[in-house]
């Protein structure tokens, strides 16, 4: 353990911090809104729960910042397989919410493991990366140990069933790979065979679905097929979005959101909520604050002095880049409705922690890389 | 370690030491350097596509908030898109011949959405002046709603009346936020008369809606009976419209719509005349009757009364409605025809010969003698007939329900014998018919009182379990398929009283709900069981006389048990005198034609005050004149080429054609 240096403390990324704290203002502030309970007249016990989140958050930030981020990657596996473990303890000792079966309980707190999975996986695609990355680029073989790394939380995952999760990790686990650098022949056969492979699979298996498996298929690619499920709630997160107009309708006046059209509006809603209340002009803020976090994480990438903090700062990246837009790009209707929370703003506890120490990991990497 | 990718400079963890850190600007020069320049295209492209991804975002943005900003605040003002719920058609049930038992009738209520009221009360108020009544519920309503999500409807006033219906229609720009829904409502056509069979539906409570899928809040659901047990078929799929409101909530276009899918139709074996029949006979008495087809197990009439009238349910039952019926002392809401254990006395002696003559220890010739009772360790055991039989054959002891004979037959035979024939009958263990808690009742053996009681089996007590006494219970339904096992030649089916199933689609489902057991009976006992039987009601010293039906063969056997024991002194009582609670339950139990059984049925009165043969067999008698009504001779005489063969075929036919 090595203590906290007086210079290295002079490199954190302050900016990127800085940023960091304001989407978690601007969220807990929503969070506060959107769980708002009208017949009491105060505040829910959610947004203090989200508060004291966030300070736990700042706290894990801190003590990552106190490790040298390298140390991670002798506890890759064992990071990565305890997070598997907790994934699979979730069908035994898993408790239900909204139909599915994601957290395990610990007293106090209800733990997401496969938030942790986010940041395990990354770490451990890192270290692979790192430690049989010496080549300029891979070929299909070489991504097998990596696709396995992958597809055993994934299946974890869909099984819950938590479709968004899963469909994350896939696009992280991508972004890292195409990054690490996939031959392009390779690339273009993945794709191509890829793609046949899920339409044959698909044909033949279309048949054997019952009947309500496939409408809950066709419901997913086209919500529109819904009208009283997703449907619905797409045409009222627009209408929210859009009934800000240009300078919202104010703090806590947001008519949509107090309407409970969507199940999920302090988590994968929170979005329309904001944009309702905060309009085009409070939209656009964050957005830049989004892509300002993006930004500012590739650069670190770009800095860093070696391949395993290349790789784990830009993994971390590629998180808060996709949930975001994902979840704002679902708000606005333009993807399907799949359980991706906005980063940093909806209200969740893991994935707060999660999130935080993933920034964290980014500024250690930006802070030590003048130490070669 | 080093690496072997130019341009990655793999550094040891040892070599980070702060000391190692040169000034800011040179790193910046030789960062460029180091990145290999692969890695550094990627790392573009990546950064190019997340602002792209961003400028995206932006685009619909403006889209949605700058450009259409003004249409979509219209539409949020006011919920002006709301979704409407269209519950689905329950499925309609039908007996065997076709006769509508359960249907849904339109029924309307008044609602209102007290967002588009803007002052509730006041609209209330005003409806009840256009009404010219008082709806206390209406204003009700309001204030216990608390959990209601905004923009939901409160039901003011159920199922209204034309009068109603007109009046509200008429003035709806005048009541802001009231509207007509439609909806079905479920209409059992034979009230109290299947009540016990055919349930009720009510709707979801939390239980219900956090461990079933599908349901939502204020859904019906099928809560007892074959509405609760056949609810996955019956219920079908509800659909729903998503409509565009103006500012007082009406309705103005239907945006998209899912159309519900109704449940299915689900025909019963039942035969609702029969049914009638039986429920007609056992008016003022409490008890059961149950009729089967001894073939296949399906069943034709089950009967508990005292009932009570389902149709209280299909609203919402009202508290006054329901303490009623919960503390009625007759307990109507108990369906005794499944739920009632009750001693089976004598008609439990079809079990002990069954056994008798299978084990080998009495044979049809041997006869035992009856002198009105029987010492057995220090007390008497008594006969039901004060001077005795005399001598008894197996045959005799039948017909006329000797006691001391089967007391006898029982200890020869032991109380675990008894027992594992009686099993084979279908008693002891539930019989499987989709009813709310049927019971298994008691077939007690050695095994059974050391575990419950913790003592061992005392003789004594084996002769009481010969007469069905002692801690023998069983239901109506259980001595039904008894009666019906024998009748069948000693094949066990499952009782059950669906026969098929259609679904919406016009396809037909039959659940294969029997399930035959071959109870290994050899068919010699069973002749002679079915003999025996025959003559408890043919012969003029039978019990069961009463349950002759003139022209048809009917086999049966009378029961009589006790509630409480005999008084000491042997001294008849009179029944009537007792309090209810004391008194005698009457059975009997039943098939016909004896040749060829088409029906076994099981009656049982409950606290009769009379006998087996007395109150329970003219019951009996009453249902089978009615189900062989068309075959019964006439009073004027029959034309004389109508022999026996002639008469057989006629009743199939005349069966055919029913």
């Amino acid at each position: 353990m090595e203590r906290i240096d007086r210079r290295l403390a002079q490199h954190v990324d302050w900016a990127l911090a800085l940023l960091a704290v304001l989407v978690v203002a601007l969220g807990s502030t929503t969070v506060y809104s959107a769980t708002f309970s009208q017949a009491d007249g105060q505040p829910s016990p959610l947004f203090y729960r989200q508060l004291a989140w966030a300070g736990l958050g700042v706290g894990g930030m801190v003590v990552t910042l106190c490790f040298d981020y390298r140390k991670l990657e002798r506890y890759a596996y064992l990071l990565y397989g305890a997070a598997v473990a907790l994934l699979a303890m979730v069908p035994i000792v898993g408790i239900i919410g909204g139909g599915s079966r994601r957290w395990i309980h610990l007293g106090v707190f209800a733990l997401q493991p496969s938030e942790l999975m986010k940041l395990s996986l990354v770490i451990v695609l890192a270290h692979f990366f790192q430690t049989e990355g010496t080549r300029e680029t891979y070929r299909l073989r070489d991504l097998a140990v990596p696709t396995v790394l992958y597809s055993v939380p994934a299946v974890l995952i869909l099984a819950q069933p938590d479709l968004g999760s899963a469909l994350l990790l896939g696009f992280v686990f991508a972004s890292m790979v195409v990054v690490a650098g996939i031959r392009l022949r390779s690339l273009l056969y993945l794709v191509v065979v890829g793609s046949i492979a899920v339409f044959v699979a698909g044909n033949a298996l279309w048949g054997h679905l019952k009947p309500y498996q496939q409408k809950r298929i066709v419901t997913f690619l086209n919500p529109e097929a819904d009208p009283l499920g997703s449907g619905y709630h797409i045409i009222q997160s627009e209408i929210a979005v859009g009934s800000g107009k240009v300078w919202g309708k104010g703090f806590l006046k947001g008519t949509q959101n107090k309407l409970n059209f969507l199940p999920e509006q302090h988590t994968d809603f929170i979005f329309s909520v904001y944009a309702e209340e905060w309009g085009f002009g409070g939209c656009v803020v964050l957005m830049l604050l989004y892509l300002a976090l993006v930004w500012r994480g590739l650069e670190v990438v770009a800095r860093a002095k070696e391949r395993f903090g290349a790789l784990l700062a830009f993994g971390v990246t590629a998180i808060v880049f996709w949930q975001a837009f994902i979840n704002m790009a679902m708000a606005m209707g333009m993807v399907p409705v799949v359980g991706i929370t906005l980063p940093l703003f909806s209200y969740g506890g893991s994935s707060m922690m999660t999130l935080l120490i993933g920034l964290a990991l980014l500024l250690n990497v930006s802070m030590r890389r003048f130490m070669f | 370690m080093g690496s072997r990718e130019p341009g990655w400079p793999k550094v040891p963890l040892a070599a980070t030491r702060p000391g190692q850190q040169t000034d800011e600007r040179d790193t910046e020069l030789v960062r460029t350097r180091d990145l290999p320049d692969t890695f550094r295209r990627r790392l573009n492209a990546a950064t190019a596509l997340a602002l792209l991804a961003f400028f995206v975002l932006f685009g619909r943005l403006w889209h949605l908030q700058v450009t259409r900003g003004d249409e979509y605040r219209v539409l949020s003002e006011h919920n002006r898109i709301r979704l409407k719920r269209v519950k689905a058609i329950r499925g309609l049930v039908f007996d065997r011949k076709g006769t509508v038992l359960v249907e849904n009738r339109p029924s309307f209520d008044v609602v209102m959405v007290p967002e588009d009221a803007r002052e509730p009360d006041r609209v209330i108020d005003r409806l009840e002046g256009y009404l010219e009544e008082q709806i206390p519920e209406a204003h009700q309503a309001l204030t216990t709603n608390v959990e209601r999500p905004p923009f939901q409807p409160v039901v003011l006033k159920r199922d209204v009346d034309w009068r109603t219906l007109v009046a509200v229609e008429t003035r709806q720009i005048e009541l802001p936020g009231v509207s007509l829904r439609i909806g079905p409502r479920r209409s059992y056509l034979y009230g109290s008369l299947l009540a016990h069979l055919l349930g009720y539906i009510g709707e979801v409570n939390m239980t219900e809606l956090t461990t079933l899928d599908g349901y939502r809040m204020s859904d019906m659901i099928g809560k007892y009976g074959l509405e609760k047990h056949w609810e996955d078929y019956l219920r079908g799929e509800n659909g729903g419209e998503q409509i565009e409101v103006d500012a007082v909530g009406r309705e103005l276009r239907v945006l998209r719509e899912v159309e519900q899918v109704p449940g299915a139709n689900i025909h019963l074996t039942l035969d609702m005349d029969l049914q009638q029949a039986a429920y007609d006979a056992l008016e003022g008495h409490e008890g059961s009757i149950v009729a089967l087809d001894p073939t296949t197990g399906a069943i034709l009439a089950l009967v508990s009364r005292p009932s009570f009238d389902p149709n209280l349910f299909s609203d919402g039952i009202s508290v006054r409605d329901w303490t009623g019926l919960l503390t009625d002392p007759l307990r109507p809401l108990s369906d005794r025809a499944v739920q009632g254990q009750y001693p089976p006395g004598s008609t439990f002696k079809i079990a002990v010969a069954a056994a008798a003559l299978e084990e080998g220890v009495v044979n049809p010739f041997t006869r035992i003698p009856c002198s009105g009772s029987l010492w057995f360790g220090n007390r008497a055991f008594r006969c039901w007939k004060k001077g005795g039989h005399g001598w008894m054959n197996l045959h005799e002891a039948i017909v006329q329900s000797c006691d001391v004979y089967f007391y006898q037959v029982g200890q020869r035979l032991g109380v675990d014998t008894i027992a594992q024939y009686a099993r084979k009958l279908g008693l002891g263990s539930v019989t499987g018919v989709r009813l709310d808690h049927e019971k298994a009742g008691t077939i007690p053996d050695s095994a059974w009182k050391r575990r419950v009681f913790g003592e061992p089996w005392y003789p004594g007590e084996t002769l009481s379990v010969a007469i069905g006494q002692g801690y023998v219970t069983a239901t109506p339904l259980q001595m039904a398929n008894a009666i019906a096992t024998i009748a069948g030649g000693g094949i066990r089916h499952r009782p059950h009283f669906v026969d098929y199933v259609e679904m919406p689609s016009g396809e037909i489902a039959r659940p294969n709900e029997d399930e035959p057991i071959a109870t290994g009976l050899r068919a010699s006992t069973v002749v002679q069981l079915k003999a025996a039987l025959r003559d408890v009601v043919a012969s003029n010293v039978g019990t069961g006389k009463k349950a002759r039906v003139e022209g048809i063969e009917v086999g049966g056997k009378t029961g009589t048990s006790q509630v409480v024991r005999l008084r000491k002194d042997n001294k008849k009582v009179d029944q009537l005198k007792l309090p209810r609670q004391a008194r005698d339950h009457a059975w009997f139990i039943a098939f016909a034609p004896v040749e060829a059984p088409e029906i076994a049925i099981a009656c049982m009165i409950e606290h009769a005050g009379g006998g087996g043969g007395a109150v329970a067999a003219p019951i009996v008698q009453k249902v089978l004149s009615y189900y062989f009504r068309d075959r019964i001779p006439h009073p004027e005489p029959e034309p004389a080429v109508a022999d026996a063969g002639i008469d057989g075929a006629n009743r199939q036919t005349a069966r055919a054609t029913r």
